[in-house]
C-alpha cells in the first residue's frame, strides 16, 4: 500500500495531528465510514465516537471525538473536532464521574423547564438541549473507555 | 528653587516608577509571545472551517431557505456591537482607539435611525461606555480568559449572542476588536458576524468545479457549522485582541521606561548643580567672613 493519505486532526485551539496514514475510520453522523486515498469529496458531521487510524491492517491510534466535522478530499481527511482525547488516555472512572455530574445537571434543567414559564423556560430549554448533547457525548466516551479496559483485560 | 532633599526624594520616586514600568514591559513581552503562539495555533482550524463553509455556501448560493445566520433577518434595524477591550489599563491607546471607533459607529447608526445595542467584553469598555451609553449595554463580560483564553470562553460568548439572535433581539452583529499587526501597531477592525458573509474565494476557489457530497444534507451541516463558525470567529477576535493588548502595553511601558530615564537624568543634573551652588555659597561665606576679620 504505497498510496497513503494525509490525516489531520484539528481542535479549535490547535492542530493536534497531521500524519500520513493508510486508512482512517471516522464516526460520521450517518454511520462510520472508512477513508482511503482517492476518496471522493465529502463533508460530513460527526457523532461522538472513536476515530480509528490504520497502518496496513493494524489500528495504530484510536482517538475519541465528542463531535465535529470531517472534510474528505482524494488527498486526505481533515477532522475538525470539538474535543479529542486519545482512547488510551481515557479513564473510565473519571468519565463516569463526568457522566454523573452532567446527568445531575440535566435532571435539574428538566425540572426547571417543567416549573418555569415564558422566556426563562425557553432559556432553560435551550440549556437542556445542550446538556443532553453533552450527555450523549459523555455516554459515548464512557463506552469507548470501557471498551478499552475490557480489551486490556 | 527645590531643596536638595526634595530633589533626592523626587529622583528616588521616579526611579521606582521606572522599575515598575520596566517590569511591566517584560511581563507584557512574555505574555505577548504566548498570545501570539496561541493565535498561531488556532489558525489551522479557522482556515479549514472557512474552506468548508466556502464550498457549502457556494452550493447554497441562490437557493431559497438559507439559514438566518447567513441570510439575515431581512432587516437591519437593530445593531449589536460587540466591543472587545481589556480589563486592565496602562496599555497605551489600546482601549481608547477601540472606544473611539465604537462611539463613532454608535453615532453613525443612531443618525441613520437604527437601534444600537452593546455587548462589552472587558472592564475598560464597560466602564467607559456606561457613562454615555449605559442604556444601550445589554450585557457586559469581564475577566474573559483571565488566566488563559480558551475556546470555551469564546463559545460561551457565541452562545449568548446566538440566543439573543434567536430571540430576535437584533438583526446585525458586529464585533469590534484590535487586529494585531505588530507590537507597535494594532488596527481597529470591525467584523460583521451575523449575517455571516461567506468568503468570496470559495466560488472561484482552487477546487474549481469539484462538487462535495454532503452527509447529512447541506442544510443540516450548515445548521451545525454556522453556530460553530460564530464561536471560531469570536475566538479569533479574542486572540487577536489579547495579543494586541499585550503588544500595546509593551510599547507603552517601553516608552514610559525611557521617559523615566530621561527625567532621572534631568533631575540628576539639577541636583548636582544645586549641590555645587550650595558648596560655592558656603565657601564664599567662609572666605568673606575671614576677610572681614
Amino acid at each position: 500500500m504505497a498510496e497513503r493519505l494525509l490525516f489531520e486532526l484539528v481542535s479549535p485551539e490547535r492542530l493536534l495531528l497531521s500524519e500520513e496514514v493508510d486508512m482512517v475510520v471516522v464516526p460520521g453522523a450517518e454511520g462510520n465510514f472508512g477513508v482511503l486515498k482517492g476518496h471522493s469529496l465529502l463533508i460530513s458531521t460527526l457523532r461522538p465516537g472513536v476515530i480509528d487510524v490504520y497502518e496496513g491492517q493494524v489500528v495504530t491510534d484510536r482517538i475519541f471525538v465528542a463531535g465535529g466535522f470531517a472534510e474528505v478530499t482524494p488527498e486526505g481527511c481533515t477532522v475538525l473536532a470539538d474535543e479529542a482525547v486519545a482512547v488510551s488516555d481515557l479513564d473510565a472512572g473519571a468519565v463516569e464521574a463526568e457522566l454523573r455530574e452532567i446527568e445531575g445537571a440535566a435532571a435539574n434543567l428538566r425540572e426547571s423547564v417543567a416549573r418555569l414559564s415564558g422566556p426563562e423556560r425557553d432559556a432553560a430549554q435551550r440549556e437542556l438541549v445542550q446538556a443532553e448533547r453533552r450527555q450523549a457525548a459523555v455516554v459515548a466516551k464512557l463506552a469507548a473507555a470501557r471498551e478499552r479496559s475490557a480489551a486490556a483485560h | 528653587m527645590a531643596s536638595l532633599k526634595d530633589l533626592r526624594l523626587r529622583i528616588r520616586s521616579v526611579k521606582s516608577t521606572q522599575k515598575i514600568t520596566a517590569a511591566m514591559k517584560m511581563v507584557a513581552a512574555s505574555r505577548l509571545r504566548r498570545a501570539q503562539e496561541q493565535a498561531e495555533a488556532a489558525r489551522p482550524y479557522a482556515q479549514r472551517m472557512e474552506r468548508m463553509l466556502g464550498s457549502l455556501a457556494g452550493k447554497m448560493a441562490g437557493r431559497a431557505g438559507a439559514p438566518a445566520l447567513i441570510a439575515g433577518t431581512g432587516k437591519d434595524d437593530v445593531h449589536l456591537l460587540i466591543v472587545t477591550t481589556s480589563d486592565r489599563g496602562l496599555a497605551g491607546g489600546f482601549n481608547a482607539s477601540i472606544l473611539r471607533e465604537t462611539r463613532r459607529r454608535i453615532r453613525d447608526l443612531q443618525a441613520q435611525g437604527k437601534t444600537v445595542k452593546l455587548l462589552t467584553i472587558g472592564r475598560k469598555g464597560r466602564d467607559s461606555l456606561k457613562r454615555d451609553y449605559g442604556k444601550l449595554i445589554v450585557d457586559s463580560l469581564t475577566e474573559v480568559g483571565r488566566r488563559q483564553l480558551g475556546f470555551a470562553d469564546a463559545r460561551a460568548i457565541a452562545e449568548k449572542v446566538l440566543a439573543m439572535f434567536e430571540d430576535g433581539q437584533f438583526d446585525v452583529a458586529t464585533i469590534i476588536f484590535n487586529r494585531f499587526k505588530s507590537a507597535m501597531t494594532q488596527i481597529v477592525t470591525p467584523q460583521q458576524l451575523i449575517p455571516f458573509a461567506p468568503p468570496k474565494s470559495a466560488e472561484d476557489g482552487d477546487k474549481g468545479g469539484a462538487v462535495y457530497e454532503f452527509e447529512p444534507e447541506e442544510e443540516a451541516i450548515l445548521g451545525e457549522l454556522l453556530p460553530r463558525n460564530l464561536a471560531v470567529q469570536v475566538y479569533a477576535a479574542l486572540l487577536e485582541s489579547a495579543a494586541s493588548e499585550q503588544g500595546a502595553r509593551m510599547t507603552a511601558m517601553d516608552s514610559a521606561t525611557r521617559n523615566a530615564g530621561e527625567m532621572i537624568n534631568r533631575l540628576t543634573i539639577t541636583y548636582n548643580r544645586t549641590r555645587q551652588a550650595v558648596i560655592t555659597k558656603e565657601l564664599i561665606e567662609i572666605v568673606s567672613g575671614a576677610e572681614a576679620l
